[in-house]
């Protein structure tokens, strides 16, 4: 991508003025972050706080025996210092698991500071206030804890077996057991799978990942004067939903807290949470009246902060003679880690509904997964959620499906497409797809890449004796998010709704204020609700203010996560604007002694249909409707509304990634030649953020397909908790990505918007294991889990040569 | 992130340097480009209870030719190691493989005195220096010694160099028309080597110098008299391993480290040779 050539055309288009959506609008929150200006929570300079810090267990797994914190105490700059019992009588209740999947889930009570037992290293068992958070740090190595070590619980299937029970009250490490009932359909999985011409049956490991967001997280937990009001700071992506449950687990009135997040660095859900160092900070910062605040180190937040993925998959597919699939099984066994965090027990269960990928599935399809406890750190939503999972399973098994029929892995897919007729199309779940033209993503992508001559490069490069071999890598995939209806999301026993709220106000001088409940943290939302509203009124995007992410002044909202920002957060604020605008039209009716139905607006301009000389400019009803001399009867002053928007139906992107990737037989080192993202991401507000949100998407994906894994020893120990182990890959390290046009719009929204904040990422982990798998299968390399490290991909080759 | 709590002196000379570290004593470190002692110092791995910071002895950063031999002052910093026309046209070798420490950032502060001395086989610079044939100077309170690069390196970060002793130079002979290459095996840019090589070869002479295949960076002799002796790259190639101990790690095993040994010392001397 030609970041330069972008930046001068969006200059030129945005002098356009009009038309402002679709346009590469560079991001206003740019020269702020890039100039080092924009203010983190840990930027904040908060006069007499005291700093936390947290003493966490070196241990997977230990009984604690005793806790003496008076060593920490005698250090200097030492005010405060807790055990776990210390503060056992804070808590209201437990931190807070907001999605009870099944009725019967095993929950274990999951307090902010450990009491009797530690159960993944990481988990805090005291914790310090001082004057600096040096003096903090230095003093949490003054505790003394005497543990008793117990064995770490790794393995998921060893966990099944309860050989070692970590939550002794539960009696079992399995938390549930969730299977997808479809009506009526008994016997028939089972049935296609005896009958049918063709059944692979396979087995992939979504490894740990860890987000690693570029902002570890932040708290300032600052009480106000008088009254008892509470005003939490966090580098968290969910004010909202943080602010509900922060009372609720302090027993904190709700009207007395408030929740800002400053700027915030980057989540990829890991920020979708309630921790304990917030309640921590809040606690303490209430009971001392003194502003407390924490700041978490990199090497904290790669065991403090929740892991993603983990996950075994059991998946097989029976296809006909054709390869039309004709049923499908899944078993998933799902590593909660030591404890249910905000979302943690559902996030498998949200790729449920996707293991069908973009196909035209038949309800013989057989889903059930069990989740268990272990000894690490806790998982929850990490971008994706489930659904990069999903879509791994069923693209990675198509092409073994493809392997065993053999033919080309682009052809099994066509067969099985839903057709672009079809829609919208009630799949095997009861859901339905709004939209998709998956041959023409596909189309798009395979002329870009130019797939028919690479295959043919490769058959001539891929002799037996070749140093070096092609894999031509192929994944389309459905991505369901906007999460979501809020009916759909209480059928999911999920506890929040799916709506999203914003007002919209025109200004006395005709400047707008955009409120929304959405809660950016690195997407771009000041740019891109600016430029919905600058459309709809016919203004400059600067002339738009955007506010957000502060409990007292945005207090309805559902925050950011799931791709659910624009096709709820955004749709809303278009929804607000035209009520504005209708109500605008209701006084520039009266003022210019016309009928409503006779005016006409574009450009900030009414004017009258017939009556060129009339005419009334947004800025002069904005001051009438503020000065409300000469209103219409019955109409309230001030142009402002409010709307809450409950989408009917998730939405639903879709898409083609193909690569090409290199192997070097001799090393086993993997080289990304090509990559092509085409996104169908519905109408674009800004491409310029849909290709970045696609570019980090498609390097995360890839990430997880070749470089990153949370790995741990036998003895639960992190063996990657540094940024020197734990492989993220830098620029230097990714191909250039191109990225192919397709737009179909969503029916479901007036903007015919999808969200696209995950798509990247789902689309690559399985288009990067489909190249490399196919790169070696001439070698008789069955599969590679994944990161396909050089040591993996070179010791499946000797094992295969063997 | 937060180292423990030390004490800071800086030195003006290379002398006060020297007193300075003789009268505080094991517990104390000297600071030079930081890119390696402060990592482990923030996490509290290291705990020298006094840095001696020698960043401002720009007297030792500098790279002459002198005779036969090229020296580098040891406070001298790898971008300046890399782009160094002295070095491209005398020993090239060292030069590149400077262009592969860390990222640029690293390769701004890091020091080729503080990577040899901090002696990490898993870096770049000892195991080229090595294969080099580099001797190495060292300043103590009764004067210089001058220390062959093979008889430098004691075990796993561990040297000749006494604890009153600073690394001041590194002499890297001259070596024109020698065809050299430097293969590093790594899985991100910015990476330590899971394996590298430093090879280069003159007439019937080579060197080969093993990055991260042991505790201590490895001369592989035995490829060298092999070769020396007629043998081919490829046989020759297979005796890399010889004399090796490597460890197994997240990113390799023993045997595949010592697979990569070998494979990359055949493509290095295969670029040696062309």
């Amino acid at each position: 991508m030609t970041v330069i050539d972008d930046m001068e055309a969006s200059t030129e288009s945005i002098a356009a003025g009009n038309g402002v959506l679709g346009q590469r609008m560079l991001r206003k929150e740019d020269p702020a972050l890039l100039t080092g200006e924009a203010v983190f929570t840990n930027d904040m300079k908060v006069p007499g706080a005291l700093h936390l810090a947290v003493l966490r267990s070196p241990y997977a797994h230990a009984k604690i025996l005793s806790v003496d914190v008076s060593g920490a105490l005698a250090m200097p700059g030492v005010l405060h210092a807790y055990s776990g019992a210390d503060l056992a009588d804070s808590w209201a209740a437990p931190m807070p698991c907001a999605w009870p999947v099944t009725d019967d889930m095993k929950n274990p009570a999951h307090y902010p500071l450990a009491v009797s037992k530690a159960t993944y290293v990481g988990d805090g068992v005291a914790c310090v206030l001082a004057t600096s958070d040096a003096a903090a740090r230095d003093a949490i190595e003054a505790i003394d804890v005497e543990y008793e070590p117990l064995p770490a619980v790794i393995d998921l299937e060893d966990a099944l077996s309860d050989n070692v029970v970590i939550h002794d009250e539960l009696g079992t490490n399995a938390s549930y057991t969730w299977p997808l009932v479809i009506e009526e359909t008994e016997g028939d999985c089972q049935k296609a799978m005896d009958e049918s011409a063709y059944v692979v049956k396979e087995r992939y490991v979504q490894q740990r990942l860890i987000p690693m967001a570029m902002e570890p997280r932040a708290v300032v937990a600052m009480p106000q004067p008088f009254g008892g009001d509470m005003t939490l700071y966090s580098s968290t992506q969910v004010p909202h939903i943080l602010k509900v449950m922060t009372a609720l687990t302090l027993g904190i009135p709700e009207q007395q807290m408030r929740v800002v997040c400053p700027a915030v660095g980057g989540g990829f859900g890991s920020k979708l949470n309630v921790y304990a160092e917030e309640l921590l900070c809040v606690q303490l910062a209430q009971t001392l009246k003194v502003p407390v605040r924490w700041n978490e180190e990199r090497g904290e937040n790669t065991q403090a902060t929740i892991h993603g993925r983990a996950q075994i998959q059991d998946i097989e597919l029976a296809a006909d003679e054709q390869g039309k699939i004709t049923g499908m099984r899944v078993r998933l066994i799902g590593d909660m880690g030591a404890y249910l965090q905000l979302v943690t027990p559902g996030v498998p269960l949200l790729g449920a509904f996707l293991y069908g990928g973009v196909y035209e599935i038949p309800k013989a399809f057989d889903f059930s997964c069990t989740s268990v406890f272990t000894t690490m750190t806790p998982t929850d939503a990490y971008r994706g959620a489930g659904r990069p999972e999903a879509t791994y399973a069923i693209e990675h098994a198509m092409d073994a499906l493809a392997r065993k029929m053999d033919i080309d892995p682009l052809e099994l897919r066509r067969r099985n497409f839903i057709p672009k007729e079809a829609f919208p199309y009630e799949a095997y779940t009861g859901l339905t797809y709004d939209s998709g033209d998956h041959d023409k993503a596909a189309t798009v992508a395979e002329n870009i890449l130019g797939y028919a001559d690479l295959r043919a490069k490769q058959a001539a490069q891929n002799t037996p004796d070749a140093k070096k071999r092609l894999g031509i890598g192929v994944s389309t995939y459905f991505e369901m998010c906007g999460l979501a209806p809020s009916r759909v999301l209480a059928s999911l026993n999920y506890s929040a709704g799916g709506w999203e709220s914003a007002t919209v106000r025109v200004l006395p001088t005709s400047k707008i204020q955009v409120v929304t409940g959405t809660a950016p943290h690195g997407q771009g939302h000041e740019t891109a609700w600016s430029m919905i509203a600058a459309d709809k009124f016919g203004v400059d995007p600067a002339d738009v203010d955007v506010l957000h992410s502060d409990t007292a002044i945005a207090p309805l909202g559902l925050d950011t996560y799931g791709s659910r920002s624009l096709p709820v957060g955004g749709v809303a604020i278009g929804m607000a604007c035209d009520k504005v605008i209708e109500k605008a039209r209701k006084i520039a009716a009266h003022q210019m002694e016309a009928n409503e139905e006779d005016l006409e607006f574009a450009g900030g301009m009414f004017t009258v249909k017939g009556s060129p000389d009339k005419e009334m400019p947004l800025a002069a009803i904005a001051f009438e409707a503020f000065t409300a001399h000469d209103l219409p009867d019955d109409l309230e002053p001030n142009l402002e509304v409010q709307v809450t928007y409950d989408p009917p139906n998730f939405s639903w992107p879709f898409g083609t990634h193909m690569c090409v990737v290199e192997i070097d037989v001799e090393t086993g080192e993997t080289d990304v030649l090509e990559y092509v993202a085409v996104d169908d991401c519905g109408n674009k507000v800004n491409p310029l953020i849909v290709d970045g949100q696609v570019h980090g998407g498609v390097v995360q994906g890839l990430a997880q397909a070749l470089y990153e894994e949370a790995a741990y020893d036998s003895d639960g120990n992190l063996q990657s908790s540094s940024l020197a182990e734990y492989l993220v890959p830098a620029a230097s390290d990714v191909p250039s990505i191109t990225t192919g046009e397709s737009i179909t719009p969503s029916p479901t929204n007036p903007l015919g918007v999808k969200g696209v904040g995950e798509a990247g990422t789902i689309g690559a982990a399985p288009c990067i294991m489909n190249a490399v798998v196919d790169a070696l299968s001439g070698l008789g390399v069955q599969d590679i889990q994944m990161p396909a490290s050089p040591l993996k991909v070179w010791t499946a080759i000797q094992e295969a040569q063997a | 992130m937060i180292p423990a709590a030390f004490d800071y002196v800086r030195a003006e000379s290379a002398e006060e340097a020297i007193s300075l570290i003789g009268q505080h004593g094991d517990e104390s470190k000297f600071l030079a480009g930081g890119h390696s002692l402060l990592p482990l110092m923030k996490l509290r791995l290291a705990q020298p209870t006094v840095l001696i910071d020698i960043g401002r002895l720009t007297d030792l950063s500098y790279i002459r030719e002198d005779g036969d031999v090229i020296a580098i002052g040891a406070m001298t910093r790898h971008m300046d190691v890399e782009n160094s026309p002295v070095l491209a046209e005398h020993a090239p070798l060292l030069a590149h493989a400077a262009s592969h420490v860390g990222d640029p950032q690293v390769r701004h502060r890091g020091t080729i005195g503080g990577s040899i001395a901090h002696s990490d086989s898993a870096s770049d610079l000892p195991a080229t220096t090595l294969a080099l044939g580099a001797t190495y100077v060292a300043q103590g309170p009764n004067g210089t010694r001058e220390i062959a690069a093979g008889d430098f390196y004691k075990g796993f970060l561990t040297t000749d160099l006494a604890a009153d002793e600073m690394l001041t130079e590194i002499r890297v002979p001259k070596m024109q028309g020698a065809g050299w290459s430097f293969q590093k095996f790594n899985r991100r840019a910015q990476d330590w080597a899971i394996v590298g090589v430093a090879a280069w070869r003159r007439n019937g002479d080579s060197g080969i110098g093993l990055v991260n295949m042991s505790s201590v960076p490895v001369l592989a002799s035995g490829v060298s008299s092999a070769l020396s002796g007629g043998a081919s790259i490829e046989d020759a190639a297979a005796l890399a391993t010889e004399g090796c101990d490597p460890t197994a790690d997240l990113n390799a095993s023993i045997e595949y480290r010592e697979h990569l040994a070998r494979i990359l010392t055949k493509r290095a001397l295969e670029a040696s040779s062309s």
